[in-house]
């Protein structure tokens, strides 16, 4: 069974999520990253695959994926360092978060083939839009039993929302606010009511929160009003510069989860 | 063979729009209205008394007598360097405010490489009274000083994009991600034919006129509405988008895109995005870009900041890959002579991205009896200090 699945199957609340940049800081700090994350505790875990234009990202993440791009990886390095590791045997769910072009370049049917060998249960691709990944990509990703996970907002219409609630079998990312990655801290009053809305509309799928959430009071904020919620630039921060990448990730996953 | 784009916003192989869903309900609404609103009466009445009394349309279609006999052909310019701004943009931009009040968005975001789109951004901002934030390349900042005076000048707020290569691509990043973060009260005014649907098809529309000026211009001077050659510069491609957009379904007329080879383009310093790019996605179109192996995106070089763009809009990805267009690619040393030349023989200075179009006059190889139509899409006061730079 795809671990997405498994995960929300098994577990309902507090799911937390960790988006890292392969390749940073250091090209080799992928393996013990994800191993570090899975012995913590980290119940999915998102590999980012650096690109050169994130349009979606802040400043934290455009910086990290330069620095990994800098530093040489590729998504075929990428693999090679995961297909060392067991993916597939992981206690975590796995996801591979980037843009549509290194994906394309790569070869979309390939980069499923690959990916869903390697253990990987699902992909984020923010500037793959659900009408195009329902007309030409949906069959192969089906295929490859590999789960897209698409996001909302807070204008996104209901129409729109139910929309990609029909076509999405793993979780809905709703982004919390109207921002690029890591731009506010902590979850704001406003946020509620859209958050109570989505939880109102009992959609199919789980939800995790995602974009702004960086310590213990805005994860458990978040965690009120869906399954989970999702950590990127914060934890980036963490490791930045890291001498110590074991104890940092320790240190940080012990920050969130108790405060 | 239609080069038009069609109802899911492709040209051919080429468009789309790729967009993260922060994006999706903005692009959305621009989608579902923009023909609309362009066919209302009232705003037709509004851009077209803007067209004519503040930017000075139509622009000359100027006969240049001692070109001609140069070349040994009948060689016609048409004068966007005559505009108000000094170039084709103000055409585009013009028509994007008027559709921005009519979506009751207030504050204006804009890209810049050379620093044209964003002067007449940020004209048309203080002609109707709304905010305005031009986002520019640290690096394209530095070069192209007087346009960055012109636009504070003009009371826009000029914001340095520190991140990647610090030029247009990056300038373009930093606005998609200002409109992400303000997605209520913003409008975003692209350059040119480049972006998500319908951004492409809309701004290949405001500068039609262009073309269709052309035509009656033409047909005034010389009996029939159609030259034997159109021949454009194009980064993103706006100018040529506007010259040949009325000409697309005549196969008579041939279509001729001029790129910036730079230093040459095997030089590893070009940016002949024909020749050099490949399939892929850039700023939310699919479309030929400049790439690593693995996807990347490249920065391309030219001497002319307004043609160092690593992609090229949609619609003429698709007019390269029917043949309908041919892509032909000048550099920076060919420009720079075709500058010396217009001057010394019509007394007009060209902007650095028109001289590219003149100098492929070159390699035409017309006939006498030919006519060619060459869209001088932009004077050359911006580009002075290079031209001084290299006179000899």
């Amino acid at each position: 069974m795809n671990k997405i699945n498994k995960l929300f199957q098994e577990k309902k609340n507090n799911i937390f999520s960790v988006y890292f940049t392969a390749g940073f800081p250091h090209l080799h700090d992928t393996a013990i990253t994800i191993q570090e994350l899975e012995n913590n505790g980290v119940d999915m875990i998102e590999i980012g695959m650096p690109f050169s234009d994130p349009l979606a990202d802040g400043p934290t993440i455009q910086g990290s994926s330069e620095v990994a791009l800098e530093n040489g990886m590729t998504i075929k390095i990428l693999f090679e360092q995961l297909s060392k590791i067991n993916i597939k045997g992981s206690k975590s769910a796995m996801v591979l978060m980037g843009y549509l072009n290194p994906v394309m370049q790569y070869g979309v049917e390939k980069f499923c083939k690959d990916a869903s060998a390697l253990g990987i249960d699902g992909v984020i691709i923010p500037d793959l839009p659900m009408q195009e990944y329902v007309d030409e990509y949906k069959s192969t990703f089906d295929k490859y039993n590999l789960k897209n996970i698409f996001l909302i907002t807070p204008q996104t219409s209901e129409e729109r929302i139910r929309f990609i609630d029909s076509h999405s079998n793993g979780f809905i990312y709703m982004v919390s606010s109207s921002s690029t990655t890591g731009a506010k801290a902590g979850v704001q009053h406003g946020q509620e009511a859209y958050f109570k809305r989505i939880q109102a509309m009992k959609l199919k799928n789980p939800t995790m929160i995602g974009f702004g959430i960086g310590d213990n009071a805005s994860f458990a904020n978040a965690c009120k009003f869906a399954n989970g919620a999702i950590i990127g630039s914060a934890f980036i921060n963490a490791v930045k510069g890291s001498i110590d990448l074991k104890k940092d990730i320790n240190a940080f996953v012990n920050r969130i989860i108790k405060g | 063979m239609n080069y038009q784009v069609n109802e899911k916003g492709y040209y051919g192989n080429y468009g789309g729009a790729f967009i993260p869903e922060m994006l999706y309900p903005n692009v959305e609404e621009l989608r579902q209205k923009y023909l609309t609103i362009m066919n209302e009466e009232s705003f037709k009445d509004e851009l077209n008394g803007l067209l004519k009394d503040y930017v000075g349309r139509p622009s000359p279609l100027y006969f240049a007598k001692r070109l001609s006999e140069h070349y040994k052909t009948n060689i016609y310019l048409k004068r966007e360097d005559l505009n108000h701004t000094g170039a084709h943009k103000i055409n585009n931009t013009l028509g994007q405010i008027l559709l921005a009040k009519r979506l009751g968005k207030t504050r204006i975001i804009a890209e810049t490489g050379a620093g044209q789109h964003g002067v007449a951004t940020a004209t048309v901002c203080a002609l109707m009274g709304l905010e305005c934030i031009v986002f520019m390349g640290e690096i394209d900042i530095e070069r192209q000083a007087p346009n960055v005076a012109r636009m504070k000048l003009l009371g826009a707020k000029v914001i340095p994009a520190l991140s990647g290569s610090k030029t247009l691509k990056d300038a373009t990043n930093e606005a998609i991600r200002d409109w992400i973060n303000n997605p209520v009260d913003t409008y975003y005014i692209i350059g040119s034919v480049v972006g998500p649907h319908p951004y492409p098809d809309m701004v290949a529309r405001f500068q039609s006129v262009i073309s269709e000026e052309i035509k009656t211009q033409l047909l005034e001077k010389t009996g029939d509405e159609n030259p034997n050659y159109v021949i454009a510069c194009v980064g993103g491609g706006s100018n040529a988008a506007g010259a040949f957009y009325h000409y697309l379904d005549n196969k008579e007329v041939k279509l001729i895109a001029v790129e910036a080879a730079g230093k040459g383009i095997d030089s590893g310093h070009s940016a002949a995005t024909s020749v050099l790019g490949k399939p892929g996605i850039i700023h939310g179109s699919k479309t030929l870009l400049m790439q690593t192996e693995d996807g990347q995106i490249t920065e391309p070089y030219s001497i002319s900041a307004g043609l160092d763009y690593p992609g090229v809009g949609p619609m003429h990805a698709n007019l390269f890959e029917t043949g309908r267009a041919t892509f032909a690619s000048v550099t920076d040393e060919e420009a720079l002579k075709a500058v010396y030349l217009l001057c010394e023989l019509e007394g007009i200075i060209p902007a650095l991205e028109s001289a590219h179009a003149l100098a492929h006059l070159e390699n035409l190889k017309a006939k006498p009896t030919d006519v060619v139509v060459v869209n001088l899409s932009g004077r050359g006061d911006k580009d002075l200090a290079t031209y001084m730079k290299f006179m000899k």
